[in-house]
This record gives C-alpha cells, structure tokens and sequence, in this order.
C-alpha cells in the first residue's frame, strides 16, 4: 500500500507556485538555440565556422549607440568596426584574426602606397570600378574632402584628429565649410592631380600616418551628400551595404548596395543580405534574447552584464569567446596633488595596492582580464606583457600587496604615517566604482586613507580633464582606462603621456606628464621607419613611463564576449581590440 | 466656468516657464558652478581649446543664461535659425532645438516617442482602474473575508514590489520560458497583433503596480462612504444594494480616485521610465532617461515640457470632472 503525507491545501499550492516559478526561470535560462556550440574560445583569434554562404539578417543587439555614425565623429572602437559595412578607407586592417588582423591592407587604393622624401609623401592610386552607393565613382577628390571634414570641428566635433594635427600642425586651413576656394578642396598638404591618385605632403614625418588612413576619419565623402551635422542620420555609402532605416537610440538597418563591386573590394565579402541593430536599455532583457537566439551577437562587443554572464558561463560556455583586448585599466595620480608630485608617494601605492582584489573587482580573470604590470597593451609592437614587471605586480610576493615595500617607499616620501587622498572614479561606471573601492581598502592598510568621490561620468572631459580642477578637488588618485585608437605606441600613448597634450580641458595626461626623454622619443617613433626600430622606441617608452610611477596599472582588459552558434566567420581581431571582425560574419541558415 | 479654465491656464503657463528655468539651471549652472566645462564633454577624446570654443559657440552656451531659455522659447512658437561652423539651418515651429548628440530635430522625436508612451499609459490606465476598482469595492463589500484578506495581501505585494523586479519576473516567465509573449515592440502601424503581443506584459506590469493602490484606496474610500447616513437611508428607503453601492456610494468614492488618475496619467504620459527601460519601450521615459546620461539637453526639455504640460492637463480635466461627479462642487 503507498501512503502520502497529507499536505494542506494552501501551502501544496503556494509549493507547487514556487515550483513551477523556478522550473520557468531555469528553463528561460537555458534558452531554445538548439544548435551545437562550437566550444569556449572557439573564434579567439581563429576563424570559426568558414562558409562562403549568403543571404539572411545578421542581427546586433546593443545596450548603445554609437557616438556617431558619422565617420568623422565616431570615436567608439565599435562604431570604426562597424563602418567597414558602408564606409571604405585607402587603406584599412586585414581582415584575418588574431594579431594579422592589425596589419594594414589596401582598399580603395590599388597598393600600400609609395612613401618618399623621407617619409614626408605618400601617393596612392584607386581601384577601377569603386563607387558610390548611386553608382557614381569614387574620386581621389572625395577622399580628399572626407578628410577635410576633420577641420570642421566647430560642426562635426567628437572624431579624432590626427591626420588635421599631422597635415596641417599649424591650423592654417579653416575647413571644408569655411573654404573660400571654388572646389572647396583648399588644404594644401593633399594633392589630387587627377581623379585616381592622390598625394599627401606631410610637413614632418609620421610613421603612423598609414595607420591614421585607416581609420574610418580617412573614408571618402562626397560634397553634394554632405549633410554636415546631419550626416550621422545616413552617411552615403561608399561600401556594400548602404542606410535603410536609422532611428537613434532605437534601432539600425542596413540593406545591400547594388552598386558595390565586389570585385573592387579585396576586404569586405558581405555574406548576409541585411544588417540591422536593436538598442536596448534593459542589458538583462539583451543578455537573454542573445541568449535564446533573437539576436546574433552584442554590437558594443564589452560582454554582458554580471547576471547574463553567470548564465551564459554556467550553461552556454561554448557560445562565449574570451579574447585580450587592448585596453588598459588603470589608477593615475596627477602630480599637481601632493603627495604625488612626489615619485615614493606614487610608488607606495603601486605597491600596497592588493592587485588581485583589484582585478576580482573588475571582473576577475575571465571578464575583467590578466593582472596588468605595464602601461603598453600587449597587442602593440614593442609591448612585454606581463614579462616586463618593474614593480613586482604580478609576483607572487607583491600580487596581494607589498605592505613592506609600500611601507618603505612612505618613509621615503617623508611620510611613513600615510597621508590622506581623494580617489575620483566616474559615477555612470559601477566597475570602476568598485575598483576605487578595492584600492581604498588596500590603502588603508599601509596608512593612506582615501575618499573616494564619484564625479558625472558623462562629464569626464570637463571634471578630470581639467588640471585646474583636478587641482581644487585634490584628486590625487583617478581610475581610467585606454585602448590605442590604432596599434602603435604613438596610438595608445601620445594623448596620455607626451607634454604637448596637457590641455585646460579635455585633457588625458592626468599625470601631467613632462618629461623630455618621453616626448624626444615619442618624436624620434615619428620619424622612424623602420617597425623592429619603432618596436624598440615604443618599449623605451613604456619603460620610462613606469619609471616615472604615474600609473598604477590594474588589467590588460578582457572580454567574455556572445557568440551565437549561427554566424558563420567568426574571429576575433587585434586590429578591433578583440572584438569580433564585423565586417566578413555571416550566417549558417539565409531563414 | 470660462473665467475659471482662463486662470487655471494662466497659471498652468507660468509653471510651465518656471520648470523650465529650473530645468536650465539644474543643466547650464549647476555644471558651471562646480568649474565643469559643458561643451568639453562634446568633443571628444583629443579635444583641443579651438574645437571647444566653437562647439560652445555653436550650443549657443556663451549666451546669458535669459537669452538661452529666451531663444528657447521663440523657437516654439516663431521658429528659430541655427547658424554655426559655415551651416545655416532653419528649424521651424514648433522648434525645440535639435539633439546634441544626434543632430535629429527634437519635435519630431517627441512626436515619435509620445505615442509608444500613451499607448503603455492609457492601456495600463484602463487595467488598473477596472481591476483595482472592481477589487476595492468587492473587498469593502466584503470586508474580512477571505476574498478581502486575498485581495489585500496581493494590493501590498503590488504596492511593494518594483517594476524593475516584476517586469524582469513577467519576462522570465511569459517571454522567456513559457514563450507565450515575444514581449518585443513593433510599432502598432507595422502589425497590431505583434503591438498587443508587446505590450500585454507592459500593460499588466504597470497595472499591478497602481491597480494595488487604487485597491486600497478604492477600499478605504468606500467603508468610509459605506457608514455615511446618507447610504443608511438610501437602504432604508429600501433601495436595491447595487443602487446603493453603484449609484450612491460609487459616487463619493470616485472623487479621491479621479484626482490620482488625474495625476497618475498625467505623470506616466511623461515616460514611464523603469517600465519602458525594462521592457525596452522606446517611449518618453527611454528618451529622458537616454538623454539626462548623454546630457542631451534639448530632449531632456522636450520631455520635460510634455510631461509638465500633460500633468497640468489632467488636474485641469479632473478639476472639470470634479464638478460633473459631485454637483456640491462648482467652478467660479
């Protein structure tokens, strides 16, 4: 005979409630992609899934927008992996994974270019058959234009501005709208003798202006279908897939561009037949429809949020990749604040800061990356990685804080007591708040007792990047990060530690850097032809500058990014800080 | 009646320029006076003194604080000229500027967002006030009953639990696991199944929330109304008990209520913020809440007019209904 135990009524009920609840969240956790995942790190810096089949929508979810579409004006690493879609470049990054993905090739140009006079010219030929998304060609004249758009900062602000600093050191042109000349093509360092070449003189040398061709600043724009500020709301294309619908903050989509040759294009081979992106305020919501397949994968490419990542380690492993991006996080203490201008003060908390409780607060190893011992991304040329580690970050004896050391380089500073700081952390970036909190408590046990004061995130450039403010506040501690805007040391490294970037406002050496061997390098790299010669001056470089201890570097970033079992040429790409090479991704089912 | 509407109206401008001011202060001064450079956050990474002068210059942020809110006004009802960097633009009325950051005209932004808004609202709306009613009055009718107890015990859950937590709860649950809902929006002019399928769970979220409180309120209000003599009598004259609870007491009891709807909805058509941000509605509350992160000021006023504008509205409505409900009460 089977007996039960009698359970009442009400509470078998509220039971049974909890049970199918749980049984409902479980399940909306494991999602319906019933597809194989190909196996965790399976794209990390190799190709997943080669196919050359077309067709289908190749769907991004982001939880943001980009800056601009504008390729004048971006300046997020997404939005320049994106623009491959419908913007092309003289030169741009092959597109082949890992660390060859970050070598230059070219695109609208027939070959790498022909440099003379000592690295001051550059002239490049154009393809046959490249075009406008109506059918019209593409000149040298509209490349010419596009980059004259850099000049207009007073109406297309927020890109960079290289190839404006490099071409024009002395601000002498006053930009495309401002441009007296019939054709409007005024600036004088860039010649187009005829529709298919173009020549650039640069009034001194820099062996990084290749580079700053590639970036999405360089692509051609043409004059009739510039709508200057409005541009962002649909840029005309100029690569295979052109500007359907565009709703910021909502959604974007992309369809193809008949009149792009592929012939033409030794880059892009544009498998899905559309492309559209959904943004999201919700990052749970994105995380689970990433999960079960609504989406293809994370457009910002910065991995989920804590919730989604736990789901997706726990039961979808196989679908992640976890690539080294180049970004560096770190602590920066501006000399303007005492302590700091003292170089022990500085190196005392380098060394009592407990770096494995500083990289647990951003993620630990998988999502917030290795425990960084230098200020130079290791996928720059001329970068160490963790073998080069001047104060004993990742050791075994200083990785938790060496209280000793910290304790040794106070009495050096002439104050073996501790002192008092202000740590300034952005308030809109909840790692970085805990990070500021993980060094507060590490300081506090060799005597340094740190506030920490969370500014306006959305205000950066006018809170820590004013010296003057800076100052009144007394930050002597302000958590960052950087990743180069192209790999080289010039990059990555020139806005954060050259004397001639210290600006009233805006400014990115925090430190206040002044140091003359740095900049001489720096204009030595300039000049510097030769890659294994610049490897070497970029390795001098990040050696003076952890010399000098004006960072506390806390990870070379890592990302634990979404990959959907679906796409079909997945890779990661040093040439886009390790995010997935957006441009060649298409998908298994056209459906 | 018309004397009264004229000064209602009246005061209902003044508030509406003051909120305003305030709103110009909290984004141009309050900055200012805590030494931050507003267009230094506009041009980007490699910012140079040159490039921020010219964007404050073309933000128009070197103008007095007066001549910003002045220009700000004009451009409402006589539109308004943008001339900055070599580019001219004519914004016509109602002109309320153009996105810092996207450069899209803000007007039509507005008139993009607002119907997404007043869809979730006026649906909730109509949820909230039938079942909560209902439940308030069935629970007064019924006090201490199991059914009041019930119903009260599920008004404090609603009334406690946020929207963030039962929305994430009604996705996991109805989008995610049972699959019933793709709780996805499409916009009600591509296909209105697809609208109603995103807007189902919005609608009931947002409902539980306030339909907990009206229950409440509609209970409380209605025992009070239920002991009044008047009621007594109306059963003593041997009036049917809907008549009484349906004519007589219902009618005491919807004052109080109108005046919240009035200022819930009021509120709501503003952006209901968490809802939207939860269940990615692209209404008013994501474009504020978007903006204030971007320090896209013209939409954050833009917003902010809307929903000053629809809260002064509806207490105007609800002062107007007041005297229709309850004839005690007249307008002069």
């Amino acid at each position: 005979m089977v007996t039960t135990q009698r359970i009442p009524g009400r509470r078998k009920q509220t039971l049974a409630a909890a049970a199918v609840t749980a049984a409902l969240l479980t399940t909306a956790a494991c999602g319906d992609d019933k597809e194989d995942a190909a196996g965790y790190d399976a794209a990390n810096n190799k190709v997943l899934n080669a196919s050359t089949k077309k067709g289908g929508e190749l769907k991004f979810a982001g939880s943001q927008d980009a800056d601009s579409w504008d390729t004048t004006r971006g300046y997020y690493g997404f939005a320049w992996n994106f623009m491959r879609y419908y913007s092309r470049q003289l030169l741009s990054y092959k597109t082949e994974p890992g660390k060859a993905g970050a070598e230059l090739t070219p695109d609208l140009a027939t070959n790498a270019g022909k440099i003379s006079n000592n690295g001051k010219t550059y002239t490049f030929e154009l393809r046959d058959k490249i075009t406008w998304e109506d059918g019209k060609p593409i000149t040298s004249k509209d490349i010419k234009y596009g980059i004259e758009r850099q000049w207009a900062q007073d109406v297309l602000s927020g890109g960079p501005v290289y190839l404006k600093d490099v071409l024009d050191p002395d601000g002498e042109y006053p930009g495309p709208y401002k441009d007296k000349s019939a054709d409007r093509l005024g600036l004088k360092s860039i010649e187009t003798p005829d529709d298919k070449t173009i020549v650039f003189h640069l009034p001194r040398a820099n062996s990084d202006f290749a580079q700053m061709l590639a970036t999405p600043s360089a692509s051609p724009v043409r004059q009739d279908k510039d709508t200057k500020s409005k541009y962002a709301l649909k840029p005309f294309s100029s690569g295979p897939y052109k500007f359907a619908s565009y709703a910021p903050g909502k959604s974007l989509k992309l369809v193809r561009n008949t009149k792009w040759a592929s012939a033409s294009d030794p880059i892009r081979r544009a498998y899905p037949d559309t492309i559209s992106a959904k943004f999201f305020a919700n990052a749970n919501d994105m995380d689970q429809r990433l999960i079960n397949g609504d989406f293809h994968l994370d457009l910002n490419q910065t991995g989920p949020s804590p919730q989604g990542r736990t789901t997706a380690l726990k039961q979808h492993k196989g679908n992640l990749d976890n690539p080294l991006t180049s970004y560096i996080r770190y602590a920066v203490f501006p000399r303007s604040v005492p302590p700091f201008d003292n170089i022990h003060c500085r190196k005392a908390v380098i060394h009592g800061a407990d770096h494995v409780s500083l990289q647990n607060a951003r993620g630990g190893p998988l999502a917030g990356g290795d425990i960084a011992t230098n200020m130079l991304p290791p996928s720059v040329p001329g970068a160490e990685g963790q073998k080069y580690d001047p104060y004993g970050i990742a050791g075994a004896a200083g990785k938790k804080g060496n209280v000793e050391k910290a304790k040794e380089e106070l009495k050096a500073c002439g104050r073996p007591n501790g002192f008092r700081t202000t740590i300034a952390v952005r308030n809109n970036k909840q790692v970085e708040v805990a990070t500021a909190e993980s060094l507060q408590a590490s300081l506090k046990k060799i005597g340094i007792r740190a506030e920490i004061d969370q500014y306006d995130g959305a205000q950066t450039a006018g809170i820590v990047g004013s010296p003057a403010n800076v100052k009144k506040k007394k930050y002597g501690i302000v958590i960052d990060g950087w990743a180069p805007d192209f790999g080289t040391v010039q990059g990555f490294g020139l806005p954060l530690w050259s004397s001639k970037y210290i600006l009233q406002s805006g400014n990115n050496n925090f430190a206040l850097i002044k140091d003359k061997s740095i900049d001489g390098l720096f204009d030595s790299y300039v000049k510097e032809l030769d890659e294994g010669g610049q490897a070497r001056i970029a390795k001098e470089i990040n050696h003076k500058v952890m010399e000098g201890a004006y960072y506390l570097p806390f990870t070379f970033e890592k990302f634990l990014n979404w990959r959907s079992p679906k796409l079909t040429n997945a890779y990661t790409t040093d040439g886009y800080s390790g995010m997935y090479d957006f441009v060649n991704l298409g998908l298994k089912n056209a459906s | 009646m018309l004397a009264y509407l004229i000064r209602r109206l009246f005061a209902a401008a003044v508030m509406l320029v003051v909120i305003i001011m305030v709103v110009f202060c909290i984004f141009f001064l309050v900055p200012e006076w805590a030494g931050v450079d507003i267009a230094s956050s506009f041009v980007g990474k490699q910012a140079d003194p040159a490039a921020v002068a010219a964007v404050r210059e073309k933000l128009g942020l070197s103008d007095p604080i007066f001549v910003q809110v002045w220009e700000f006004f004009k451009g409402i009802f006589a539109g308004r000229t943008y001339a900055a960097g070599g580019e001219v633009t004519h914004c016509a009325a109602p002109c309320f500027g153009y996105s810092f950051r996207s450069e899209q005209a803000v007007w039509p932004v507005l008139t993009d967002r607002l119907p997404v808004t007043l869809g979730l609202a006026l649906g909730a709306a109509v949820l909230w006030v039938v079942v909560g009613v209902a439940a308030g009055v069935l629970s007064a009718l019924k006090r201490g009953s199991l059914w009041d107890r019930g119903a009260m015990v599920v008004a404090l859950a609603g009334v406690s639990l946020p929207i963030y937590f039962t929305g994430l709860l009604s996705l996991a649950v109805f989008a995610f696991g049972l699959k019933w809902l793709d709780a996805q929006y499409v916009p009600l002019e591509q296909s209105f199944t697809g609208w109603l399928g995103g807007m189902i769970l919005p609608w009931i979220t947002l409902a539980f929330l306030y339909a907990a409180m009206y229950a409440r309120i509609t209970r409380a209000t209605m025992l009070e109304v239920l002991g009044e003599d008047y009621i007594r009598t109306a059963r003593a004259k041997g009036l049917r008990e809907h008549t009484v609870v349906g004519k007589h007491a219902m009618r005491s009891t919807m004052t109080p209520l109108l005046t919240m709807l009035g200022m819930d909805l009021g509120a709501l058509i503003g952006g209901a913020i968490l809802t939207e941000s939860t269940f990615n509605l692209p209404g008013l509350g994501r474009a504020i809440l978007d903006a204030t992160r971007n320090q896209d000021l013209p939409i954050v006023l833009g917003v902010t007019l809307i929903t000053s504008l629809a809260v002064l509205l509806a207490n105007l409505a609800v002062d107007v209904l007041y005297a229709v409900i309850d004839p005690r009460v007249r307008l002069a």
